[in-house]
């Protein structure tokens, strides 16, 4: 799996579910959409009230449960964390802030630009732009120290917890809360979403598909690798959606989407720099955590403390536009990711050593 | 020969380490790594600069031989 034909593979597999997700009901251009699916879960699980956006989206407990099934059955599972829990607790709330600026992860994004939407090639230059910072911070040292083994059910807690999602999901108890109307409500139905969702896990487990990662290491190594599956999404989603009719060219008018460039942009920004810090996109963090990374299972509760604030603090974006509280938090993202960069730089030059 | 430890740092700090500690040891160096995401990245980035590279398995972790 791991040659530049697999992780196409993987990126066309992903772009044409992502196009099938949209033609089964997901909102338009929103077939994946990590930020926005995590968004919809805290909804459901009622930590926001933003009446719109309250679904257990099956194609999150999907992505999970498929790496942790390809991890296991690649003899890949491993139980690890320690490699600074809170830092990236607080970038997975950060990185979910930037998102809901923008309107969705990097994997959106892609798949926006692949719907025809011309704002998320502003975001593309907003997120080229946070990873290079981040490239520079990673060039001087930073790192959040290593991670170490744990104990074989620190890793089974988080797919263990997707389970009981999914059993919240069918079982459907009154206290989960499902929208009525808008994006929330749209969604394909649960088998095809879930089923969606752990082909696209088993997958991306396999090829190691990241989004940040493709525009991190062709800056730090002339590697296309990773780019070569981000492309593939883009280029298969687009012929997807050309066939199927919903590509659509412009930047007014596009569905759950504003034409607001300047936040688009600082937006994702944000999310390009908390990604590299993360050392992976919000997708990477799902498939590692199903790997039994327990730093970036933390990183996910970040995301859905940080949705939950994103809508109760009204930071996040509507196609309306970005709105003032948004804009102030965005900003504070900014400081809060020079500060951690700057505070994690090894202070130790980098050396070798003859005996270890 | 000099070694370096990448194992359990999160991507691509094992590949940065390495390309930092080829640019000080060109003749080679052994690199302890902890995953094969990692060993498979580095590899792929010595491959690129020309070194061979030969593999050592411990209980899940890696010793890979980096020779010029």
């Amino acid at each position: 799996m791991q040659s530049k034909k697999g992780i196409i593979a993987t990126g066309a597999v992903i772009g044409l579910i992502a196009v099938l997700l949209v033609k089964m009901g997901n909102p338009a251009n929103m077939g994946f959409c990590i930020a926005c699916f995590i968004r919809d879960i805290a909804g459901g699980l009622g930590l926001h009230r933003a009446a719109v956006v309250q679904y257990l989206r099956p194609e999150i407990m999907g992505l999970v449960l498929g790496a942790f099934i390809a991890a296991i059955a690649g003899k890949e599972f491993s139980s690890r964390g320690g490699s600074s829990p809170m830092i990236r607790f607080f970038l997975g709330i950060i990185v979910m802030i930037g998102a809901l600026m923008f309107l969705g992860c990097p994997l959106r994004m892609i798949l926006r630009l692949a719907g025809g939407d011309l704002n998320a090639l502003v975001g593309v230059f907003g997120f080229v732009a946070g990873i290079y910072i981040g490239v520079l911070f990673l060039n001087k040292g930073f790192s959040l120290k290593r991670t170490y083994r744990l104990p074989d059910f620190e890793g089974y807690a988080f797919p263990i917890f997707n389970v009981f999602l999914i059993i919240l999901l069918v079982c459907a108890p009154a206290f989960i809360i499902f929208s009525e109307s808008g994006p929330g409500s749209m969604a394909a139905p649960i088998a095809i979403a879930l089923a969606a969702g752990l082909i696209v896990g088993f997958l991306a487990q396999k090829s190691r598909l990241c989004c940040v990662g493709g525009t991190r290491d062709m800056i730090l190594f002339r590697d296309n690798y990773l780019l070569l599956g981000f492309l593939a999404i883009l280029v298969f989603a687009a012929i997807g959606n050309l066939a199927t009719g919903m590509f659509s060219l412009g930047f007014e008018g596009q569905p759950v989407a504003h034409t607001d460039g300047l936040w688009n942009f600082l937006g994702m920004a944000v999310v390009g720099w908390g990604s590299v810090l993360l050392g992976g996109c919000p997708l990477r963090q799902l498939i590692l955590a199903g790997e039994g990374n327990s730093d970036s299972a933390i990183t996910f509760f970040g995301m859905l403390v940080g949705a939950g604030f994103a809508h109760n603090f009204s930071l996040a974006a509507s196609p309306k536009g970005a709105s003032l509280n948004g804009q102030i938090a965005t900003i504070i993202c900014f400081a809060f990711l020079l500060a951690i960069s700057l505070a994690n730089i090894e202070k130790t030059p980098f050396k070798t050593k003859g005996d270890m | 020969m000099n070694k370096i430890d990448t194992r359990g740092m999160s991507c691509p700090q094992p590949v940065l380490m390495t390309k930092k500690a080829i640019e000080q040891n060109p003749e080679g160096l052994d690199i302890l790594v902890g995953d094969n995401t990692a060993k498979n990245n580095i590899i792929r980035f010595l491959q690129s600069k020309g070194f061979s590279a030969e593999i050592e398995e411990y209980d899940e972790e890696f010793l890979l031989k980096a020779r010029k």
